[in-house]
């Protein structure tokens, strides 16, 4: 798999008007490989909303490089190719609708680019289908539902044909349902398109997801590897870093503590249920043996 | 709840009037004014309100929303009208009684300034009850795109409009929210003089600007991912096109005001 952004020994530090600024992020080098779902993880001020917005030139490096598809995000000349490459979802969903109608906020980054109207409405059409919001391409964004919102954001950024979404911690404030929503639609285009997915998260259940994950502490990348061969082998240090296991390898591990074999390494309640079948077969096993 | 408001007082619907041009009703609003302030006669008057008449109806706004519109200014409408009566000179009397002079020219002149109050409101009342806020925005834009040689920032102004249109509901569902929060700890909005109300309402608004500029802040950053740099090189998805109603809007404008010019002139 090609690397569609490169990230070189990155450092970033914000400009206060008061004192010498700590660095928010640290030294940080990482890849996004095209086609794969990519976690960052961290506890609350790690760096992780820096670092993303590092990658699409928000933010420009202190120090070191990055690199998006052939773009350097220094580069001024392709600053737009670099946005229109990689996508962005924030946190908040009402802070990044723009328009009073949903298609006409889903239009907003074509018009931007200067589509042609009749390209920008098949586009808008297409990108409200995928996920699934055609229904409310006249409503007001303020009459829908977090979730929704979340879906709107996600079909602007559709819109433009990115080859990576890049999100912020796109299901923080949502309810339950709203998240399943956005969780499911984001898996689902990630699954059909191929799209490349840099999620940044708190919930380990949606780290779980992904092909592999990155672990940020103080500005800088801990850990990295897939997420249940890390969740298994980094115990100690993820909890180091100030982040809870998935609440199933969390519970494995203070069976273990206790004495309980429990085997292969449960993640999700399902599997857990799994082993414990397999656990109760064994000791049946030996009883009868 | 708050977040239920409608802003302005755009009623949609799918009439002749809704459907045209936005820009077109724009300009002919000027011109409907302009008429208002010309018509003199009484068949000018009859014209200006046959005009309105056909309008209102075609709109199929019931007449309801319309007179509301003009209840807020009913006193000014009735103020007008006392004033000129009273105060009109001319020289066929019709009431004379110690200091009071009722002239037939200060009834005419009464009755007409009064038509022309209402005329004025309710045309203008048509045209926002048929055209949504946003829709008039994305006229106004277009329209003025000419000042753009001027120097005149007219996609800001109109951008600006635009996220205000946006933000209004969220920032009013948000003063609900800190006003539910404030009163739940025994802030009290309701009652004592007008400083002790002003005090309260400071918890209230401190909490509400700090959000807004974070808002503010953070839709500018969601703004420049998506690309946005302002109005040069940016198309829009929906294009405006002018109608064969838009036609017959203009030439029964025109009409209009052919008639009411003449009366004028001979
Ligand atoms: N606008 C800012 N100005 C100054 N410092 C900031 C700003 N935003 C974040 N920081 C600091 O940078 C560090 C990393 O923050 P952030 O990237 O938001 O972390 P995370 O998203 O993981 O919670 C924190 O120490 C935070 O205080
Ligand atoms: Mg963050």
């Amino acid at each position: 798999m090609s690397d569609i952004i490169r990230v070189q020994d990155v450092s970033y530090e914000y400009e206060r008007a008061d004192e010498q600024g700590e660095l928010a992020v640290r030294g940080v080098s990482m890849r996004v490989k095209k086609g794969e779902w990519l976690s960052i993880l961290g506890r609350n001020g790690s760096g992780k909303s820096t670092l993303i917005k590092l990658l699409n030139g928000l933010f420009l490096p202190t120090h070191g490089s990055v690199t998006v598809g052939n773009f350097d995000t220094r580069d001024e000349n392709h600053i737009w190719d670099v946005r229109q490459t990689v996508g962005m979802i924030f946190q908040n969903p009402d802070n990044q609708i723009v328009a009073t109608i949903v298609e006409e906020d889903v239009a907003f980054g074509l018009e931007n680019l200067g589509v042609s109207p009749k390209e920008i409405r098949q586009r808008v059409d297409a990108a409200l289908a995928a996920v699934r919001m055609s229904e409310y391409a006249a409503a007001a964004p303020h009459m829908l539902s977090g979730g929704q919102k979340q879906r709107v954001a996600i079909a602007g950024a559709l819109a433009m044909e990115p080859d990576v979404l890049l999100m912020d911690e796109p299901t923080a404030m949502l309810d339950p349902g709203g998240r399943r929503e956005v969780m499911e639609t984001v898996e689902r285009l990630h699954r059909e398109r191929g799209l490349t997915v840099v999620l940044v998260t708190h919930f380990m259940e949606e780290a779980l997801r992904g092909d592999r994950v990155i672990v940020m502490q103080d500005g800088r990348a801990i850990l990295e590897g897939p997420p249940r061969e890390l969740f298994a082998k980094e115990a100690e240090a993820i909890c180091r870093a100030g982040l809870e296991l998935p609440p199933m390898a969390e519970l494995a591990r203070r069976l273990r503590a206790k004495g309980l074999s429990v085997p292969g390494e449960p993640m999700t309640v399902e599997e857990m249920a799994a082993a414990f079948g397999a656990l109760r077969r064994e000791r049946r096993g030996k009883h009868a043996g | 709840m708050l977040k239920d408001i409608t802003l302005g007082q755009f009623y949609p619907g799918d009439s002749l009037v809704h459907r045209l041009d936005p820009r077109v009703k724009l300009v002919l609003m000027v011109v409907y004014i302009a008429m208002v302030f010309l018509v003199e006669g009484f068949l000018g008057y009859l014209f200006l309100a046959a005009f309105l008449a056909v309008s209102a109806f075609l709109s199929r706004i019931r007449i309801k929303f319309l007179l509301r519109s003009i209840r807020p200014v009913l006193f000014i409408v009735v103020f007008t009208f006392v004033l000129n009566i009273l105060f009109t000179r001319g020289d066929h009397p019709i009431l004379e009684w110690g200091v009071l002079h009722i002239t037939w020219e200060g009834v005419r002149f009464a009755v007409f300034m009064s038509l022309r109050l209402v005329f004025l409101l309710a045309g203008t009342s048509l045209l926002t009850l048929t055209t949504s806020p946003i829709a008039l925005t994305d006229a106004l834009e277009r329209l003025l795109k000419p000042l753009n040689a001027l120097h005149f920032p007219v996609h800001e102004m109109a951008m600006m409009m635009t996220i205000a249109l946006r933000f209004i509901p969220t920032l009013l569902e948000e003063t609900d929210k800190i006003m539910k929060a404030q009163t739940a700890r025994g802030a009290d909005f309701d009652t004592g003089n007008l400083l002790q109300r002003a005090k309260a309402m400071v918890p209230l608004l401190v909490p509400l600007f700090v959000g807004a500029f974070r808002r503010a802040d953070e839709l500018a950053m969601a703004m420049e991912a998506r690309c946005y740099h302002g109005g040069r090189h940016r198309t829009r998805m929906k294009v405006l096109r002018v109608s064969r109603a838009d036609g017959w809007a203009c030439g029964a404008t025109a009409a209009t005001l052919l008639l009411i010019l003449l009366e004028r002139l001979l």
